[in-house]
């Protein structure tokens, strides 16, 4: 939304300059949890189908929404599935037929979904879903951590982790774009922390509804060649019949993975630019979309971490900057697909690094997020040392405190040159 | 035969360029049955009960007939058959 407007300046009131300024859509401020905010993302989306089943913390999505469809807000059709393994393959067979298809999810939910995850991936279907995020049984727990989707990172689905309320609301509207991008066709999850951001209340600022329903258009469609010799749009029509998801055996299952793993290719370049034009729209950006770099261009300790932990550190950052210490945050925001070349470049600057990850690989040496931070980082010109801090696992606090002291740790890393405790647990008792 | 395609040429997410009565699922078979046509009363329960649909009624010969090209030998309809006229032989 550019528009060229006359400025008068200051120096010579003669000259008409001529400048680009944004102007951003009007907007209302709401005041709305990370569920509310979801919801009322997807209410302005043009939703065909939602099939859901509620789990906490992610009840109040699903919940709410349902409210829309009961009071003709929406026409979006509403299926309560038996469970969530059916709620996807309600979405998957929704989206086959070209619907827009939005879900939620969280913890065991999310895990029972897990078979019809790959198979949506693996049909091609932009399905988007909601995740707050939760931790998994047993000991039973319902509060936020990030087992439930770090346990779905090779499900092939895209995978954005909000900071806050708002970042939810945003987040949604681009994943049906980024979703149904002709050169990306996959599913999307949106990550929001379980209570963190599901149950607080915050001030959203949300777009008009025709804003945002010409933001996300109308789904398009690949053309692909049926058995009837005919090119298509991908999606099941009885005029022109196709099968999808059909078996493929040792002779072509290998090249459908491989389209998939080009589709999250371009996902690296569709994210930013879908990220670039609603940030035009709403005047709202989160770095370039895959990752936001915070006091890190000459920082010299940082913290890699996803998720509402961010907020915090943001704060401790702020406060050890005031000190004269060279602190950074890397927020990874996309985690899938995983932008690894462009952390590499972010953390240049960087000493001594800290990845925070709410969640465990058990007997894996450190996360996940560890795991793929420090390997890309194998190709950085020179390697900082990296620690693993594990954090904040079955909704337990992380405090301004905690992470000065992870801060503290780095320091002191930079200082003997070593670092002999690679894995490293915050606000555990020892 | 290098005609197989490319994961650049092969259509997204799999969708078949053969109808599905091209993919002759009949030679997975190790047993076929047999049907002793003096024993056949015509019930057409063996129809009924084929999975694959590989027994069908032709009005024309007013018989039954055995598509062996789809037919997995599965033996269902040598169990179901009330007069036992269908066995399934290597």
């Amino acid at each position: 939304m550019r528009q060229r407007v006359p400025h008068k300046s200051n120096r010579n009131e003669n000259v008409e300059e001529v400048q680009i300024v944004k102007t951003t859509a009007k907007q209302e401020i709401q005041g709305l949890n990370g569920d509310e905010a979801a919801a009322f993302a997807v209410k302005q989306c043009d939703v065909d189908v939602v099939a859901a089943y509620p789990i906490t913390p992610q009840t109040i999505i699903v919940e709410k929404f349902s409210e829309y469809v009961a009071n003709g807000e929406v026409d979006t059709e509403y299926i309560c599935t038996e469970s969530e393994h059916s709620a996807m393959a309600a979405c998957l067979a929704a989206s086959a037929t070209g619907a827009r298809v939005f879900t939620a999810s969280a913890s065991a939910g999310l895990a029972l979904m897990h078979e019809m995850l790959f198979v949506t991936s693996g049909c091609r279907a932009p399905v988007v879903m909601a995740i707050a995020n939760r931790a998994l049984s047993a000991p039973l727990n319902i509060h936020g951590d990030h087992s439930d989707s770090m346990a779905e990172r090779d499900s092939g689905w895209i995978q954005v982790y909000a900071e806050n309320s708002q970042e939810v609301y945003d987040s949604i509207i681009q994943a049906f774009r980024i979703g149904e991008h002709l050169d990306v066709q996959l599913p999307v999850m949106v990550g929001l922390d379980g209570f963190t951001l599901s149950h607080t209340l915050e001030n959203v600022e949300t777009l008009p509804d025709e804003t945002v329903k010409t933001f996300v258009g109308i789904r398009q469609f690949p053309v692909v060649l049926t058995h009837e010799g005919k090119t298509v749009p991908y999606k099941l029509d009885p005029e022109s019949p196709m099968t999808m998801g059909p078996i493929a055996l040792p002779n072509y299952y290998f090249e459908f993975k491989r389209q998939q793993e080009e589709a999250m290719r371009n996902a690296l370049r569709v994210i930013p630019q879908v990220h670039e034009e609603y940030a035009e729209l709403s005047g709202r950006r989160y770095g370039d979309g895959l990752l936001e770099q915070y006091s890190l261009e000459d920082a010299e300790v940082a913290i890699v971490c996803l998720g509402s932990t961010a907020g915090t550190v943001k704060t401790v950052v702020d406060d050890l900057r005031m000190k004269g210490v060279k602190a950074g945050l890397l927020r990874i925001r996309t985690y899938r697909p995983f932008p690894a070349e462009a952390i590499v470049k972010a953390l240049s600057p960087v000493k001594a690094l800290a990845v925070m990850e709410r969640s465990m690989s058990f007997g894996g040496r450190g996360g996940a997020v560890f795991h793929e931070v420090r390997n890309a980082l194998y190709d950085a010109a020179v390697q900082p040392p990296v620690v693993d801090f594990i954090h904040g696992l079955g909704g337990r606090d992380t405090n301004p405190g905690q992470i000065r002291g992870v801060y503290e740790d780095l320091q002191k890393i930079i200082r003997q040159e070593r670092t002999d405790n690679l894995v490293r647990f915050v606000g555990l008792r020892e | 035969m290098s005609k197989e395609k490319t994961w650049r040429e092969a259509s997204q997410g799999g969708v078949c360029w053969k109808p599905s009565v091209m993919y002759l699922t009949g030679d997975w078979k190790t047993f076929r049955p047999e049907r002793d046509v003096s024993k056949c009363t015509k019930c057409l329960v063996c129809t009924i009960f084929c999975p694959d649909g590989a027994i069908r009624w032709k009005a024309e010969k007013g018989d039954i007939e055995f598509d062996m090209n789809f037919c997995k030998g599965c033996g269902i309809c040598a169990n179901e058959c009330p007069t036992k006229a269908i066995v399934m032989k290597m």
